[in-house]
C-alpha cells in the first residue's frame, strides 16, 4: 500500500518535473513546479518527516512559487522568441548525455545498502525544534542574517535607476 | 517500508531533470525553476537518509537549504527585473555584454 503511494507521488513528481521542461510559457512551468513541491511534500510524510512536509508547502509553494508567480505577471513577458542558432542540436547531445549520467547514477546508488531495519525517525517539530535550538543555534542566527542581506539586496537590485 | 534506493533513485533522477532544464533552457526564470527543481532533489535525499538513519541533523540541513532558496529567489528575481528592464528580453544569450 505504501509502496504504490510512494510510486503514485514519484510519478507525479517526475511528470511534473517534466512539464516544467517542456513548457514554452513560465507561468505554466511555475505552476507545474507548485505540483512537484506538493508531492515532494507528500513524499516527506511517507518519511515521517511532518514538520518539513509543511514548511515545504507554506515556504516553497507558499512563498517562494508566489514571488515567482507574481514577478512573472509584472513584468508581462512576451511570448517566449525559442533558442539562438547554435543551441539547436545541443539538446540532442544533452538528453543522451543526462540520461547516461542518470544510468550511471542509478547504478551507483542502487548499491546503497539499507540501513538498519528501525523504523523512520519521526521529524516532529519538537524533535527538529530541540536540535534547531541548540546544537544548531549559532547557524540558524546566521541564517536571519542572511535573510536579511537578501532582502536588502533584493530591494537595492530592483530600484529603478540601477 | 519503502526501500532507501527508491528515494535515491527519485532524488537522481530529479536532479538530472533540474540539470537538462538548466543547461537547455534560455529563458532567465525557466534557469531559476530549474534550480528549484535541483534543491528539492537535495532535499529529498537529506529526508531520506535522515528518517533511515535515525538523525534528525539531515531534516535540519534542509531547513537551512530552504532559508537559502528563499534568499536565492528572492535576489534572483531582483535581478530578473533589473535585466528585463535593461535588456527588454529575458533570453540569457542576448545578456552578452561583457562577451567578446
Amino acid at each position: 500500500m505504501i509502496e504504490l503511494l510512494f510510486l503514485l507521488f514519484a510519478a507525479v513528481a517526475v511528470g511534473a518535473a517534466i512539464n516544467v521542461l517542456v513548457q514554452k510559457h513560465v507561468l505554466y512551468s511555475s505552476l507545474s513546479l507548485i505540483v512537484l513541491l506538493t508531492a515532494i511534500s507528500a513524499l516527506f510524510v511517507l518519511m515521517q518527516a511532518e514538520f518539513l512536509a509543511v514548511i515545504n508547502v507554506i515556504v516553497y509553494a507558499g512563498a517562494i512559487m508566489v514571488l515567482f508567480v507574481f514577478v512573472i505577471m509584472l513584468l508581462n513577458l512576451p511570448p517566449d522568441e525559442g533558442g539562438v542558432d547554435r543551441l539547436r542540436w545541443l539538446k540532442f547531445v544533452g538528453i543522451p548525455m543526462g540520461l547516461f549520467l542518470l544510468f550511471m547514477v542509478a547504478r551507483t546508488v542502487w548499491k546503497v545498502e539499507g540501513t538498519s531495519g528501525a523504523p523512520d525517525l519521526a521529524g516532529t517539530s519538537q524533535a527538529i525544534g530541540a536540535s534547531l535550538f541548540t546544537d544548531y543555534l549559532l547557524p540558524f542566527e546566521l541564517t536571519s542574517l542572511l535573510i536579511l542581506i537578501a532582502l536588502m539586496g533584493a530591494v537595492v537590485f530592483a530600484k529603478k535607476d540601477l | 517500508m519503502i526501500p532507501l534506493n527508491w528515494y535515491l533513485i527519485l532524488g537522481a533522477a530529479l536532479f538530472l531533470l533540474g540539470m537538462l532544464g538548466f543547461f537547455l533552457k534560455r529563458n532567465v526564470i525557466s534557469l531559476l525553476l530549474s534550480v528549484e527543481i535541483m534543491l528539492n532533489a537535495v532535499n529529498l535525499t537529506f529526508v531520506a537518509f535522515s528518517s533511515r538513519n535515525g538523525q534528525i541533523s539531515g531534516q535540519i540541513f534542509v531547513f537551512f537549504v530552504l532559508v537559502v532558496a528563499a534568499a536565492e529567489a528572492a535576489v534572483g528575481l531582483a535581478l530578473v527585473i533589473a535585466m528585463f528592464r535593461n535588456r527588454e528580453t529575458l533570453n540569457v544569450d542576448r545578456s552578452n555584454l561583457l562577451k567578446w
